[in-house]
């Protein structure tokens, strides 16, 4: 495996590498990971480079571990609906033909930097996280040794589920190089519910929705910047099941059907360079944090803010609020000058085990140092 | 005095002398969890009614040095809860409220004590349910559930205790009181309670459990239909589920295990079969009418001699007792068993099941299967005669064919009862030792002095060692962790 001498556009968020490495496999990977360990190399991860300007830009950096060629389905066992597949695998083309990965993918993302940044989009609501799909990951560890944990099979507690450790890890605790993943037949037919409404009726809007028995997908608002709230339900089914429950739907709430989602479903709010900010709340609370430039899963309470302006003084208001709920703003991104300016993580329970944890597993700290809560 | 004796006076001069039990009696009704044939008389019985006495609790243990289990409601089948001599056994039994059912976050706080049951009950009012369902949902605890990550028939559709958990106050082995997780989704930094579900008590104990409650689906229905092999049950099976329909739940059994079911709750399942399958479909009226008839179409075509639909929820409850009773009934028909929880994929079914009545005949015990045929969990009865010489040992040694059977087929030792004291020794076989050690590298960032629940899960206690700060060239930590 030849690393070779990083360029230009080898950085983690303006964060210089020195030598850049892309295996092809986990024994390649872990060739690369204890040499990296040998010459205790601060090493970083990168998938489709989607999100290297998420989170805090590493303390330092020797080695950028790239993904792209780490790639592949190695296994679709479609009779007992799962999939091994590679970690730099792009989420978005993935094919199992009616059946499906029930991840909605941001475009050029891989599959291991979704499940270690925990991405999720509107059919989380039905089908859950990257935490709940996967069901076995091999990740090479900071000092180079592989190991899995979990298996192939959906249904396993045999030993702890380290998968949910490394979901959402930030690439701090090793290089996850293969997931297993429960997959989903695809649906026959879809339906979308939509429903413009007026932010305080917003609450009884979404209860009347929760009351009905019709099992969305997903339950996504947006707010722009100026005009109602709108409401969009996703319904997916058999064509007759799904015609009567959008019928329902459309009786309850005064919503009309489409066969497509509108089109800033499943979108960030953000563009590229500015500030987003994810909250999270209690269901019933969701409406409290629906504020213009707000979108996201009103039916799992996991919103997604776009902050413009005085953005310290809107991220301490819009924090404070989500904290009153009983939830959380974490700034996913911010450009460099406001993120000297902010807390990007907030207050983070539990912290000092998850100190203890990262102490464990990368005793050298080496792994993606400071990007993660806490600074770990 | 002894260690022990110090302990407990200090327990009780700190909580009180009634959530403390030392006399023997008292201790002996701890002695066991459901694996009933694992029994070890707790040094001292620890009650407490809240979490500050449960955090003392491990804290003074802590001080000590002696090791503790927690049990809930001690119906676990792999031992997970089996006491220690030299140990405290903390019961969660006192710590049974029911904190607040939040219908409208659709979610319930409740302690760990409270019955996995009465959470549902508790919601049904207002509409909703508490879905993983283990056959013990009548007297199993929460904070067991939590322990075990807890399945249940319908977890091949609504996944397992994992899933529903939103967050947790635990006490740390070391007794400290902390938030994993919370009452909103997605909390920043590491998934600590994702870790935490599952690891059978030896990454704290849970004191406080947060739990999403689910909406009651619109419609349910309930068909039996029966097969004349488990080939045929479960290739029916797996056209149901090519088929693309996911059913809330599909349960097997096979000839011996309806027989002992028939034995003991006389649920009328049709006579002669080689297999009876269960079926759950749930959800939206018009969805489940839809694959109502896309399952009965398939069984027909894939050769079911009998359909009965359950028209009225009394008909329903009747299907259900006979799976529902099944590990009890076995009693029936053989004096001892053994019960395993392998898991394979689905789609080795038939030729899984061949092997296991082949390591039966070559072993001379009998073997009734009764298993979630959706998620291949399977749970194979190895019927013995305990009085008759040499009957236990060739048991324990099918039991130990079957598994490695399940792991030949990349399938796991375990599906929904813990590895626990039982399935310990098994461990190395599914995972290397890599994969052991990294476990023990959470283990020991949670418990660095090893006193939570020692002895599950992993085959060989390990000290976990100092953590090496720095990490240079030739001094690199290999092994030392």
């Amino acid at each position: 495996m030849e690393w070779a001498p990083a360029t230009e556009a080898d950085h983690i968020d303006g964060v210089p590498a020195r030598w850049v490495a892309a295996p092809t496999t986990t024994a390649e990977a872990a060739a690369v990971l204890e040499r990296a360990a040998r010459d205790n190399l601060a090493v970083g991860i990168r998938g489709g480079g989607t999100k290297l300007d998420w989170g805090l830009p590493p303390r330092r950096l020797d080695l950028l571990v790239d993904t792209k060629r780490l790639s592949g389905v190695l296994e679709h066992a479609a009779g007992d609906l799962i999939a091994i597949v590679r970690a730099g695998t792009r989420l978005d083309t993935l094919d199992f033909g009616s059946q499906h990965l029930a991840l909605d993918p941001l475009p050029g993302a891989t599959v291991g930097g979704t499940v270690a940044l925990n991405t999720s989009g509107p059919r989380r609501l039905l089908h859950g996280t990257a935490r709940d799909l996967l069901i076995g990951i091999t990740v090479v560890r900071p000092d180079g040794r592989v190991t899995r944990s979990g298996g192939k099979v959906v249904k396993n507690v045999a030993g702890y589920d380290l998968g949910k450790l490394y979901t959402g890890s930030y690439g701090t605790l090793g290089l996850i190089t293969e997931c297993v993943f429960r997959l989903h037949p695809v649906a026959g037919a879809r339906a979308v519910v939509t429903t413009p409404v007026p932010r305080a009726d917003l609450g009884a809007l979404l209860a009347t929705i929760r009351a009905e028995q019709v099992v969305p997908s997903a339950v996504e608002l947006d707010r722009p910047d100026d005009g109602p709230v709108t409401v969009a339900v996703l319904v997916e089914g058999t064509p007759a099941g799904v015609h009567d429950r959008a019928a329902q739907l459309e009786k309850a709430t005064g919503g009309t059907t489409s066969a497509d989602p509108p089109p800033w479903w499943g979108r960030y709010p953000w563009q590229p360079g500015e500030t987003g900010v994810k909250l999270t709340a209690p269901l019933s609370r969701v409406p409290a944090l629906a504020e213009p430039g707000v979108r996201g899963s009103a039916g799992t309470g996991v919103l997604y803010a776009r902050l413009t302006g005085d953005i310290p003084a809107r991220l301490d208001r819009i924090r404070a609020a989500a904290i009153a709920a009983g939830g959380h703003a974490v700034v996913l991104t911010a450009p460099p000058d406001v993120r000297e300016r902010v807390d990007m993580w907030g207050p983070v329970p539990g912290l000092a085990l998850m100190r203890r944890v990262k102490d464990r597993f990368d005793p050298g700290h080496r792994f993606a140092p400071g990007r993660f809560a806490g600074g770990i | 005095m002894s260690t022990l004796g110090t302990l407990a006076a200090t327990l009780r001069a700190v909580l009180g002398d009634g959530q403390v039990l030392t006399d023997r009696q008292d201790l002996r009704t701890y002695e066991c969890d459901g694996l009933a044939n694992h029994r070890v008389v707790p040094g001292i019985v620890v009650l407490p009614r809240d979490t500050a006495e449960c955090a003392r609790t491990v804290r003074e243990c802590v001080a000590a040095g002696v090791p503790f289990v927690a049990r809930g409601s001690g119906t676990g089948l792999s031992g997970g809860a089996l006491p220690r001599a030299d140990g405290v056994l903390i019961v969660t039994a006192r710590m049974r409220r029911i904190l607040a059912v939040d219908a409208a976050d659709e979610r319930a706080t409740v302690e760990p004590g409270v019955i996995n049951l009465q959470v549902s009950k508790a919601a049904a009012e207002h509409g909703y349910y508490y879905a993983p369902d283990p056959s013990s949902q009548q007297v199993c605890s929460i904070g067991g559930n939590v322990a075990e990550n807890s399945g249940g028939a319908h977890c091949l559709k609504y996944g397992f205790t994992t899933h529903h958990v939103l967050g947790a106050e635990i006490v740390t082995p070391e007794g400290e009181v902390v938030e994993l997780g919370g009452p909103a989704p997605d909390p920043p930094g590491y998934d600590l309670l994702g870790a935490f579900v599952g690891a059978e008590g030896t990454l704290g104990i849970a004191t406080r459990v947060t739990v999403r409650l689910t909406r009651l689906p619109q419609s349910v229905r309930t068909l039996l239909a029966a097969f004349p092999t488990t080939a045929a049950a479960g290739a029916a099976t797996s056209a149901v589920i090519a088929a693309g329909v996911i059913p809330a739940a599909v349960e097997m059994m096979d000839a011996l295990a309806v027989e002992a079911a028939e034995a003991a709750v006389a649920c009328g399942y049709p006579a002669g079969a080689g297999a009876v399958l269960i079926v759950d479909l749930d959800g939206p009226t018009a969805e489940v009418e839809a694959q109502f008839a896309q399952v009965t179409a398939l069984f027909e075509t894939h050769g079911a001699t009998e359909l009965r639909v359950a028209a009225t929820e009394a008909e329903r409850t009747l299907f259900w007792r006979g799976r529902k009773s099944a590990f009890a009934a076995v009693g029936r028909i053989s004096p001892d068993y053994i019960v395993q929880d392998g898991v394979i994929p689905r789609t080795a079914l038939p030729e899984v099941l061949a092997r296991i009545g082949e390591i039966a005949a070559g072993h001379g015990v009998r073997v009734a299967n009764v298993f979630h045929a959706g998620d291949g969990n399977l749970h194979p009865l190895v019927l013995f005669d305990a009085a008759k010489p040499g009957e236990d040992e060739r048991a324990e040694e099918a039991s130990g064919a079957i598994i490695d059977l399940c792991i030949e087929y990349g399938g796991s030792i375990t599906g929904e009862h813990g590895v626990g004291t039982d399935k310990a020794k098994y461990m190395p076989r599914m995972f290397t030792a890599d994969d052991l050690d990294t476990m023990q590298l959470l283990r020991c960032a949670f418990d660095p002095a090893g006193l939570a629940n020692p002895g599950k899960i992993f085959p060989e206690p390990r000290l976990c060692g100092e953590i090496p700060r720095k990490h240079h060239g030739s001094d690199a930590p290999t092994g030392l962790y």
